[in-house]
């Protein structure tokens, strides 16, 4: 067993069990908090996939920036009330069960049913450069630059439409 | 390879050690006599009204929105900033183009929420 | 890569719709009496982007390294978008006027969910479709809560986006899935390799996923249950841009992403998909319409009933059905529109003159407002010679085409059915006697904009062989 084995299983144990804790857990900022968790054992499962920058985005903006906004939403629901309509109404279990199921066996096809896709396979020194900042950096500023400037509109539509329902005195 | 983030692993051990240290060294080191006020939450001295499940103001989420979009905006810079030197070799001054507009783009809408008042507390 | 001139005169549609975002904000942010100058500054870059366009349906190129295409088939849907924005942009004027709640914000979240149609339907990389359908979908979420002092609005917003969100989830998650088969966002690769990606079940699931989530965005019948909600709850001019330019900004991605099916003739493995919708859409819009009191809602039913005319096409998925989506869309974009303007005219202050009540003795009191309602409604009943009839006609023509003669009888008969309550309208407008006040302001601005969608439908079904034509030159090459 090497290092990159041991290091997956260890993390790979803590985003599961993580992510189990966070649909388990009574209440929901302590579901937000193992939802933390199993984000940074993701970077770390990112990081041995050569993603550095992916792991990075996902430590600052996931564990840091949208989980603060979950915080907020929290919050600004009164959670005690309205978390227990979601617990109380039998459905909505069975409904998470199908999808989740569903989920389930298509994960598990994917696991044991086909093989790795040939783009990948051949050249190994070559897609484990692919998640590399200066590679990302390369390509998204000579191949992907409209969609690079769309996400700078996509990011501007956001703040106005932020600020136009969120405003308390807007003029 | 994965021995290269050994470093950052290190200091990551070490951020929550001493997190772990501040937070719990006054517990075992501090005498420990609880009684019924002291448990209370505090709330300026007062005895607490409710539970501490309050509606927060909405006011902190725009906040907080509007932090994410400059998050977002500032990874989107850091590849090209670490990228810079062969795109300005290879293209020349093109290759400010498509950050400059980016960034008009952005920070048009900084200027819009600055003067639309989104960053006043009111 | 860094583009020469040529092809930066055909992403000129984009530029202008991009620079006129930032100049709009520019104005709002700056002057105080914006609503004076927006509306008619939307309307410039609308009506100069839609006139770039077709100007250059003849040439069609992929530019910046095969992320987007101008010309061709973009060409025509970004005409789409650009007139109905603009139609909608003047029917504003007034309606917000009435409503007495303005915000410059209004136009420039109309123009940014135009881009975001732009880039849809001009894709050619799956990345740049997830991007425009993000910009358009939240520019919609925002508008159509734009009344924030309004319960119903926000009511309507907040559902919007939570159904719109779980839409996106699962055209993230099919794209993931398409992606780790084909190991390519690029659509031409995609199609390329599309009989032999087909025999992948992965591939064919993330597929599936790709078409349910924008199946929510075309309002088809599972899909269905936020529109009736959105569509009355959002402001009536809002209505109108998220049920034609937003369905055919999705269905140009349909379009787009089964031209595998629409060019090479291979086997459509999605048909039973498609059929399903399109026929479980028809059937249930129109039934569910009949009962419907409140005008909005109907509108909305009968949305959900046209998607599924269009579905039809989809499911046939040869090249005739196709050119027939696409003048079926151009069609419901102008009538639709028509519609929901004289809505907005008649329309009373909070949410009140919207019940078909309100129609009334129409004919009597407003003659002209009355014979292009009436025209509305018979063009989306498909009579003809309107345009809504060829819309209809070419599609049915396609689904016979390709052996889907059953589907094409029950778009038939759901037809029928559906001017049953398409013509309730017109007969309460002239042959039902007023029985409240109604009071009607005078909205010469949505006039003028009803007149010219009107003109449009009518001008479409005298001469449909014209806008046809122009689809088809496009199509074939």
């Amino acid at each position: 067993m090497n290092l990159e084995l041991i290091l997956f299983i260890v993390l790979a144990l803590i985003a599961a069990v993580s992510a189990v804790m966070v649909i388990t857990q009574s209440h929901p900022v302590m579901s937000a908090i193992f939802l933390i968790l199993n984000f940074f054992a993701l970077a770390g499962l990112y990081l041995l996939l050569n993603a550095q920058f992916i792991a990075v985005v996902q430590v600052i903006v996931y564990a840091g920036a949208i989980m603060v906004l979950f915080l907020f939403v929290l919050m600004l629901l009164n959670t005690s009330s309205e978390f227990k309509v979601l617990t109380d109404k039998k459905f909505i279990k069975f409904f998470a069960l199908l999808i989740s199921a569903f989920v389930f066996v298509q994960l598990a096809y994917l696991i044991f049913f086909t093989k790795p896709s040939n783009a990948v396979k051949g050249n190994l020194n070559v897609s484990s450069q692919i998640g590399t900042i200066q590679n990302i950096g390369k390509e998204l500023y000579t191949n992907y630059i409209i969609p690079f400037e769309a996400a700078g509109f996509l990011l501007l539509a956001a703040t106005i439409g932020a600020l136009i329902l969120a405003k308390k005195k807007f003029e | 390879m994965v021995t290269n983030y050994i470093p950052i692993f290190l200091v990551l051990l070490a951020a929550s050690i001493f997190g772990a240290a501040v937070v719990f060294s006054s517990r075992i080191f501090g005498p420990l006599r609880p009684n019924k006020v002291k448990i209370m939450p505090y709330e300026s001295g007062k005895d607490p009204i409710g539970t501490t499940n309050e509606r927060i103001s909405i006011k902190y989420y725009l906040v907080a929105m509007l932090f994410i979009v400059f998050d977002i905006e500032v990874i989107y810079v850091y590849p090209w900033a670490v990228e810079f030197k062969k795109l300005f070799a290879q293209y020349g001054l093109f290759a400010f183009v498509p950050m400059f507009i980016f960034l008009v783009v952005l920070e048009l809408g900084f200027v819009y929420i600055f003067m639309k008042g989104g960053l006043r507390w009111d | 890569m860094y583009q020469n001139s040529t092809e930066i005169f055909q992403m000129m549609p984009f530029i202008i719709i991009g620079a006129g975002i930032l100049l709009s904000i520019a104005v709002e942010m700056s002057i105080k009496k914006s609503e004076l100058i927006l509306p008619w500054f939307s309307i410039l870059i609308f009506a100069v982007s839609a006139v770039i366009s077709i100007a250059g349906i003849q040439q069609e190129s992929v530019l910046f390294g095969g992320m987007i295409a101008a010309g061709g088939k973009a060409a025509i849907f970004n005409f789409i978008f650009n007139v109905g924005a603009a139609l909608v942009v003047l029917n504003s004027v007034d309606y917000i006027k009435k409503y007495g709640t303005y915000y410059g914000e209004y136009y420039i979240l109309v123009q940014s969910s135009v881009l975001g149609m732009m880039m849809m339907s001009g894709a050619k990389d799956i990345i740049m479709i997830f991007m425009g359908l993000e910009l358009m979908s939240i520019c919609f979420y925002v508008l159509a809560g734009i009344n924030r002092k309004k319960f119903s609005a926000n009511e309507a917003s907040m559902k919007y986006f939570l159904l719109g969100a779980f839409a996106t989830g699962f055209v993230i998650y099919g794209i993931a899935l398409i992606y780790g088969t084909s190991a390519t966002t690029k659509i031409d690769d995609i199609i390329s390799g599309f009989n032999r990606l087909i025999t992948n079940p992965l591939f064919v699931a993330g597929f599936i996923f790709l078409l349910i989530g924008f199946s929510f965005k075309i309002a088809a019948f599972p899909f269905h249950m936020w529109v009736p909600d959105v569509y009355q709850g959002s402001a009536t001019t809002v209505t109108g841009l998220m049920s034609t330019t937003g369905k055919t900004a999705a269905f140009s991605v349909f379009i787009i992403i089964l031209a595998a099916i629409f060019s090479t003739h291979s086997i459509n493995k999605f048909t039973p998909y498609f059929a399903a919708i399109a026929s479980l859409s028809m059937l249930y819009g129109s039934i569910v319409a009949i009962s419907q009191d409140n005008v909005k809602r109907m509108l909305a039913y009968s949305s959900i009933a046209h998607a599924g005319y269009m579905a039809i096409g989809l499911a046939a998925g040869n090249i005739s059905s196709e050119s027939g989506i696409i003048f079926y869309l151009a069609a419901y974009t102008f009538m639709n529109i028509g519609a929901f303007g004289i809505v907005s005219i008649i329309e009373g202050e909070n949410d009140t003159q919207l019940g078909i009540s309100s129609y009334a003795g129409l004919g009597n009191r407003n003659p002209v407002l009355a014979a292009f309602m009436a025209l509305f409604m018979f063009a989306l009943a498909g009579i003809p010679p309107l345009a809504g009839f060829f819309g209809k006609y070419y599609v049915f023509i396609g689904a016979i085409e390709g052996g889907l003669t059953w589907l094409a009888v029950i778009g038939v008969i759901s037809s029928v059915i559906s001017v049953y309550f398409y013509l309730r309208v017109v007969v309460y407008m002239y042959f039902r006697e007023p029985q409240e006040e109604i009071k009607i302001y005078s909205d010469n601005l949505s006039l003028s904009a009803v007149v010219v969608s009107g003109l449009l439908v009518i001008i479409f079904g005298l001469f449909p062989d014209t806008l046809l034509n122009l689809i088809t030159s496009a199509l074939i090459r």
